[in-house]
């Protein structure tokens, strides 16, 4: 195993952004969500929920709905316009207003052919999707209060709209309004406040579910326009409701935090007739629950306290794994702190600007397990705010630390950073070439000589670095496959390979020297979430979302001896039981069968020179080995070392004087950061 | 040593009432509950007791109407029968012989001729593990009936009959569970909905589930309700299915609107504990069975309309079986801080008098003050009290209250109460039983007892008269002798006589080896003897005059209880698993009457009970039990108690009286009638002052018998005849001292007194033309009055 010296840091600030929306795109299985600051997130729901595409958002730009049409994205905000996103190269594609003030919610029919806005001077919009934009094509008839929420009819020919106190249900066709629906408001003080419908849906046998303000879900018939029947679901706000795919669940989202399920079940077993019955209750969250989805096999949701949680339905799973668990997704799937491992420095990225810390020092050495004695305290040294309203996408500091480099959607800034001693400069480096306008992934070579910039078409721009400036050198483009963009950058210790990974799980290696392609490694299912070239090596370690690992030797063009062995003797179940993905992957030079991998919960080594354990060993076995003799702990010990004593790790690193650096963000700190949630009492009737 | 049959055990009055669910008549005017092995109807209107259905040998275990005719119950018991009544009449229609102990029973409409029956099961009925089985009943004209055709449903249920539903459906589902779901999660109980598909569970940890689509192996789904912060005991849904009852020892009766989430109303207070809960088929009633083994009957609008109130049973009685001198009633600890007041002789809960006057709090684990010492004066105008708090943890609270007759108020009230009457625990108490002084003694773990008396002032506060201790020991019991002259304090293995006149120690008595336990006075002739039992099983006589042990044998006596009536005491001794009773005159150590295996549970508590009328059986086993009843009390909590033979004949004949059905409607042509019995009930009295009223009531009674009886459940003729006689011959024996009787009858008393001699010779046959010959006078006299009644109805009307 081998003993650090640890950097505990926990002054990166970082607070996940509130989740506004959701929606769910059942052919691709994909699920897009959008925060509170602007930013969409679109999670793969069969590869594990990894977080595929990350669409930063922008100063100013509150989006309050996102819809799918096809496998087109579409959000709205309360800046009035509507924005299709470039889910290829993840970006905003174009945004054009609705003129209708904010608008409040968006909609597209099943058919794929039209998109519904509701807008705050009460007149929702129809929107036709053509090929590569949208076109207004008319107003429904004008109401007078905001349109809260929208739903299609599946068939395409009616449309629900919530707004304050009531229900309207349009005719598309005529734009006129049929029925027009009251909605209680509360009893005894809340009767002057309104009632405000926040969520509708609406179902193929002309049901209409409301979700409102008083706490109700209501059901309403659209032939007569009555009410059925209503359930009091909570004394607040019900915020979200989302139906599944075969009409026969619903979930409602309340400002309590909680998940109500109410399931269409006949009263009579074998019997036809059917009944709305409120029945589980999901507790998973502390504060307003913003958005919910029911998908296939779970019901996920996510509100104010920034976590998506996948809350799976057991009666709808085949097979019980470790794919089909609770989930509760805090952090991003990407590396948001970035290291200057030869000078110790850290750079942190926030939405909106950058901080460069230097690491403290300790005194000495202590006994496992002590904390030492903090001789330097670590030190704040700058302060990087980005220009312009886009927020950073990515952002490196190369491993000597003289060089910062980070990209918005537009720009793509690079500056020299001077150090000495107690003086920080910092000069911006004006002429960047042109190709480097914006990047979706930044990685410097590891002798900081060289900038690798990913950009659209999969492909990877080279710019040398030097005092004078920054000079364009080529462009690596993989000779085939997808133009997705690329997500992970890693370059060889040797400078002499580039490997880069892309959304559709390519990974293709460059030959730095001869700026040409190299080779390709196979496809396999599931997401590259962290890779790493060996310094001695030169084997690409890489690790998937399903947990699984690979180390692929470039020169020989395949895989290790030891990767076969992995794939044949399978991983333990305990590691493919783990929920969130390995973030990184870092080789200690001192010990090249060493591989340190972590993701949120753990710190692991693997040991290559050591058998792999099988299901039957003991997984997390330190305990039983710090027990045993010397004899007995060479047969029970196995390749996997896991280190559990640091909690919410953002990131890991592994700086050259075999000290390690673990950034965690607990999520205690954050909890207490966050708006207070509704007091709710917690004894008593 | 002869063991007598003609006495037996009996389990008396008091019985659990709440140890199954109480079910309400289809015509919500009966409430049935299982009382021992008896069921008892009361009436839901004026919560008395109307009659009880009598026939099983052992805990009847569970009753269920007969889905075929709503005039009928089954009930099982132990004894591995069902029987069959018709409750209105309270008469057994049929047996049906099963042959092992039942536990539970229950029917469903769609399967006619079936009982679901529980049973435990063969191979391990020690682990309380019992199995579902149904019977078939074979249709047989015969009373009684074996039914063997049995098949099992499912095993390893509960037996908590709150365990098992049945749900609705062309197809029945059982369910049962026993599936340990988490630590928490456990399920206590079920409930189906009458017309839905739905199932309701309660769960340890309060929790109500509702479940659907159960059938599906896997997309069954569950909604979650939680308002109980303990166990859920019950559920019950109303017959409509549009709310579900819930009930916990919270003692709170929750209604939850089916189909509306977390609607819910509340009906708090009950008393104990809820246990079962019932509702009756119209919906109109719910009962609800509680820890304090009360039944309370609740109209639908949530308002309290009855309770029926057994012997209240806690988790143990600390205080000793009392009698109440001046009502007679059975006083021992009731519901929490409470003494109650029980009327054996009705089996009929008096009232509660507070002792504690503290808000009792329904939760588990919360150490609150009970009653622990209760004594009563010789006049019954005095009660002392000690309640106490902190058994298990050192800081002991306790306080010694007075309690004063209110004769006004025919009540008891708190005279004094001393907060500080010792340092330590009172151990034992008692009233001195002169009539002109009244002194309460007690004696304490601090090492000394204390004299309290009354206050020379107009207060009548009592206050501390003297203080004896004897070499710092703790006394272990105290007792004043019958005409209060002696006091005898044991200190461990001493007991001390002392004068209460002048507070000399007269004299120490150290014979035995052991803790002295009981210590108590012979009566009557047998004054001078003193009796103590010791732990090292040692029953000693002294004699007070001598000073000297008179006798003493080796037996260990857990209770020891003179009888105030007579020279008798009884001992129960508990040997080998089983109680035994001795009953002895002290002064000769030869028992009276010895009943080997009473019970098989210790017996602490007992009370001899005076009875109301002596009986005067000269047979010397029995005599002792002539001029009081003994109770005693099991540690299962069963009040027992002994019965002689001729005792129950009495019992079994007044007991064939059908009963008045008290709760008759009030219609027109009830006031027409009820106006019409009052005045002929005047006129008799006015007619015929003392003599007419005996013979009236007779008649009247086999009258009723004759004519109200349904023609298919009357017994046969020969019974009815000596029914007839038996009534002639109970008024005869019942009346010896009031010759007046009718002249026209001197004659039929002649004819019975024939009779009487012919039955004694046992010649059967040669009476049935006299029997017939009577029933034709009688029958005379009930068309005599008849007559009179159409006529008194004739005029009535306009």
């Amino acid at each position: 195993m081998g003993e650090f010296k640890v950097h505990r840091v926990r002054f990166f600030d970082y607070m996940p952004s509130g989740i506004r929306a959701l929606a769910f795109n059942q052919d691709t299985e994909r699920m897009a969500v959008a925060r509170m600051d602007g930013s969409v997130e679109v999670f793969h729901c069969s590869d594990r929920f990894f977080q595929e595409k990350i669409i930063p958002g922008r100063e100013q730009c509150g989006i309050e709905g996102l819809s799918w049409v096809g496998e087109r994205l579409f959000s709205a905000g309360l800046n009035g316009g509507i924005t299709e996103y470039d889910l290829t190269n993840q970006k905003v594609k174009y945004t054009i207003d609705a003129y209708g003030g904010p608008i409040w919610t968006i909609t597209g029919n099943q058919q794929g052919t039209h998109l519904a806005v509701g807008c705050e001077d009460g007149t929702v919009k129809l929107f036709e999707v053509n090929e590569d934009q949208i076109q207004f094509e008319r107003n429904l008839d004008r109401q007078k209060s905001r349109i809260i929420s929208l739903s299609w009819h599946p068939s395409g020919s009616k449309i629900a709209a919530g707004m304050m106190d009531m229900i309207q249900v349009f005719n598309v066709e005529t734009g006129h309004s049929i029925h027009r629906m009251l909605a209680d408001r509360g009893a005894g003080t809340s009767r002057s406040k309104e009632c405000v419908v926040w969520s509708v849906v609406y179902l193929s046998d002309g049901t209409i579910i409301t979700g409102d303000s008083v706490g109700m879900v209501k059901l309403w018939d659209d032939q007569t326009g009555t009410l059925i029947k209503s359930h009091n679901v909570t004394k607040c706000d019900v915020l979200a409701l989302s139906v599944s795919q075969n009409e026969d669940s619903l979930v409602a989202g309340t400002s309590e935090g909680i998940v109500v399920q109410f399931q269409f079940v006949s009263m009579v077993l074998e019997k036809d007739d059917k009944e709305w019955v409120r029945t589980r209750t999901f507790r998973n969250h502390t504060h307003d629950i913003r958005a919910v989805a029911e998908i296939t096999t779970a019901v996920v949701s996510g509100g104010m306290d920034a976590q998506l949680v996948v809350r799976p339905l057991l009666d709808k799973i085949e097979v019980r794994s470790a794919a089909s668990a609770l989930r509760k997704i805090h952090f991003p799937h990407r590396r948001l702190v970035s290291c200057a491992r030869k000078s110790g420095l850290m750079l942190f990225q926030y939405p909106g600007h950058l901080e460069l810390w230097r690491l403290g020092e300790s005194e000495g050495k202590g006994t496992p397990g002590s904390s030492l004695f903090v001789k330097r305290n670590p030190e704040k040294l700058l302060q990087l705010k980005v220009k312009g309203e886009d927020h950073i996408r990515c952002s490196a500091v190369s491993p000597c630390g003289g060089w910062i480099v980070y990209s918005t959607a537009s720009t793509l800034r690079l500056y020299r950073l001077h150090c000495d001693n107690n003086n920080i400069s910092i000069t911006k480096i004006s002429k960047l070439p042109k190709v480097l306008s914006s990047a979706n992934q930044l990685c410097f070579s590891s002798d900081s000589s060289h900038l690798f910039s990913a950009s659209a078409q999969s492909s990877v721009h080279i710019a040398s670095l030097s005092q004078s400036g920054c000079k364009f050198v080529g462009t690596l483009k993989p000779k085939s496959g997808s133009h997705q963009a690329i997500h992970l950058l890693a370059a060889s210790e040797d400078g002499k390979w580039l490997a880069s990974a892309n959304s559709d799980h390519e990974v293709h290696i460059y030959n730095l020297q001869t700026q040409k392609a190299h080779c390709t490694v196979p496809v396999y299912s599931s997401a590259v979430t962290a890779m790493g070239i060996h310094p001695a090596t030169n084997c690409l370690f890489m690790m998937h979302a399903d947990q699984q690992m690979f180390e692929y030797s470039i020169e020989q063009k395949q895989y290790t001896d030891w990767s076969r062995t992995v794939q044949r003797k399978g991983l333990h179940r305990f590691w493919v039981e783990r929920d969130t993905p390995c973030l990184n992957v870092m080789f200690n030079p001192q010990n090249p069968s060493h591989v340190i991998l972590h993701d949120m919960y753990m710190l692991c080594i693997i040991d290559q020179s050591l058998p792999l354990p099988d299901d039957k060993t003991q997984f997390y076995n330190q305990l039983t080995l710090k027990s045993l003799t010397e004899e007995q702990r060479k047969s029970q010990s196995h390749a996997f070392k896991v280190c559990k004593t640091f909690k919410d790790i953002l990131c890991v690193e592994l700086m050259p004087d075999q000290s390690l650096v673990v950034v965690e963000r607990p999520l205690e700190d954050i909890a207490t950061q966050l708006p207070a949630p509704i007091k709710q009492k917690k004894f008593a009737t | 040593m002869v063991e007598t049959s003609d006495i037996r055990v009996v389990r008396c009055g008091g019985s659990k009432v709440n140890l199954t669910p109480p079910i309400i008549s289809s015509d919500s005017r009966f409430v049935l509950c299982t009382s021992g092995d008896l069921v008892k109807v009361y009436s839901t209107r004026t919560e008395e007791w109307l009659h009880s259905l009598q026939g099983h040998t052992n805990q009847v275990t569970g009753i269920t109407l007969n889905p075929a005719n709503h005039l009928q119950v089954y009930s099982c018991s132990v004894d591995g029968t069902v029987k069959l009544w018709d409750f209105i009449d309270g008469i057994l229609i049929k047996t049906f012989v099963i042959g092992c102990p039942l536990f539970a029973i229950y029917v469903s409409e769609k399967h006619t001729g079936v009982l679901f029956l529980h049973v435990s099961m063969a191979t391990d009925s020690k682990n309380e593990c019992f199995q579902l089985v149904s019977v078939h009943l074979p249709k047989s004209a015969e009373q009684e009936v074996e039914a063997k055709e049995m098949s099992a449903v499912s095993s390893h249920i509960s037996k908590n009959p709150s365990c098992t539903a049945f749900g609705r459906g062309v197809r029945v589902h059982f369910f049962f569970f026993l599936v340990w779901k988490g630590a928490k999660n456990a399920f206590t109980c079920i409930a189906c909905h009458p017309t839905d598909d739905c199932i309701a569970t309660g769960h340890e940890d309060g929790k109500i589930r509702l479940w659907r689509n159960f059938i599906h192996k896997k997309e069954y789904t569950y909604s979650t309700q939680h308002w109980h912060h303990n166990a859920v005991n019950t559920l019950c849904f109303t017959p409509e299915g549009t709310h579900l009852l819930s009930g916990g020892i919270e003692s709170v009766l929750v209604q939850w609107q089916y189909g509306a989430g977390n609607r819910k109303e509340f009906l708090p207070r009950l008393g104990g504990s809820i246990l079962h809960i019932s509702a009756s088929s119209d919906g109109q009633l719910f009962c609800t069975s509680h820890s304090d083994n009360k039944i309370t009957v609740i109209e639908s609008s949530f308002k309290v309309c009855g309770v029926i109130q057994g012997l209240v049973k806690g988790d143990a009685v600390l205080t000793d079986l009392m009698i109440d001198p001046r009502s007679k009633a059975l006083v021992l600890n009731g519901k929490p801080g409470h003494l109650q007041f029980y009327s054996l002789l009705r089996d009929k809960h008096l009232y509660n008098l507070d002792i504690v006057q503290q808000e009792y709090i329904y939760e588990a684990g919360l150490d609150q003050f009970e009653v622990v010492k209760a004594a009563f004066d010789i006049k019954g105008s005095w009660l002392a009290t000690v309640e106490e708090r902190g058994k298990k943890s050192s800081d002991l609270e306790f306080f010694l209250k007075l309690w004063a007759f209110d004769e006004r108020t025919q009540s008891f009230v708190l005279n004094t109460t001393i907060t500080a009457a010792h340092t330590d625990r009172i151990i034992s108490m008692c009233f001195s039983s002169s009539e002109e002084t009244t002194m309460l003694v007690t004696a304490a773990e601090d090492s000394q007892f204390k004299a309290w008396c009354q206050g020379a002032d107009d207060q009548n506060f009592w206050s501390c008269d003297f203080v004896g201790s004897y070499h710092k020991l703790n006394p272990t019991n105290c007792s004043f002798s019958a005409d209060s002259s002696l006091l005898a304090v044991s200190f461990q293995e001493v007991i001390t006589i002392w004068s209460p006149d002048t507070w000399e120690m007269l004299t120490t008595l150290c014979q035995p080896p052991g803790v002295i336990r009981d210590l108590c006075f012979g009566r009557l002739s047998c004054s001078k003897y003193l009796l103590g039992t010791t732990t090292k099983n040692l029953l000693c006589c002294w004699n007070l005059l001598t000073c000297e042990l008179e006798w003493s044998t080796s037996v260990d006596v857990s209770k020891l209880q003179p009888d105030p009536f007579s020279e008798n005491v009884a001992a129960f001794s508990y040997q080998s698993k089983h109680t035994d009773l001795f009953v002895f005159k002290p002064s000769e150590p030869r028992p009276l009457f010895t009943n080997k295996n009473v019970c098989s549970e210790k017996v602490h508590r007992a009370v001899f009970v005076p009875r109301e009328e002596p009986l005067n059986s000269c047979d010397e086993s029995t005599q002792w039990l002539n001029r009081s009843q003994l109770y005693f009390l099991t540690q299962n909590m069963d009040l027992l108690t002994f019965s002689t033979a001729t005792e129950e004949d009495r019992m079994l004949s007044s007991s064939k009286q059908l009963v008045i059905d008290d709760s008759v409607a009030v219609t027109p042509f009830y006031l027409l009638l009820g106006k019409h019995r009052q005045q002929q009930q005047k006129l008799n009295t006015q007619s015929h002052p003392v003599s007419d009223k005996p013979q009236q009531t007779q008649g009247s009674v086999t009258i009723k018998e004759l004519l109200h009886t349904p023609a298919h459940v009357l017994p046969a003729a020969s019974v009815l005849c000596s029914m007839f006689v038996n009534s002639f011959l109970i008024s005869n024996t019942g009346e010896m001292d009031s010759e007046k009787e009718e002249e026209d009858s001197e004659e039929e008393m002649e004819a019975c007194d024939s009779q009487q001699e012919l039955r004694a010779q046992g010649s059967v046959d040669e009476v049935t033309p006299k029997l017939s010959k009577a029933q034709e006078r009688e029958l005379k006299r009930v068309r005599k009055t008849d007559f009179s009644w159409m006529a008194g109805l004739i005029d009535s009307k306009p």
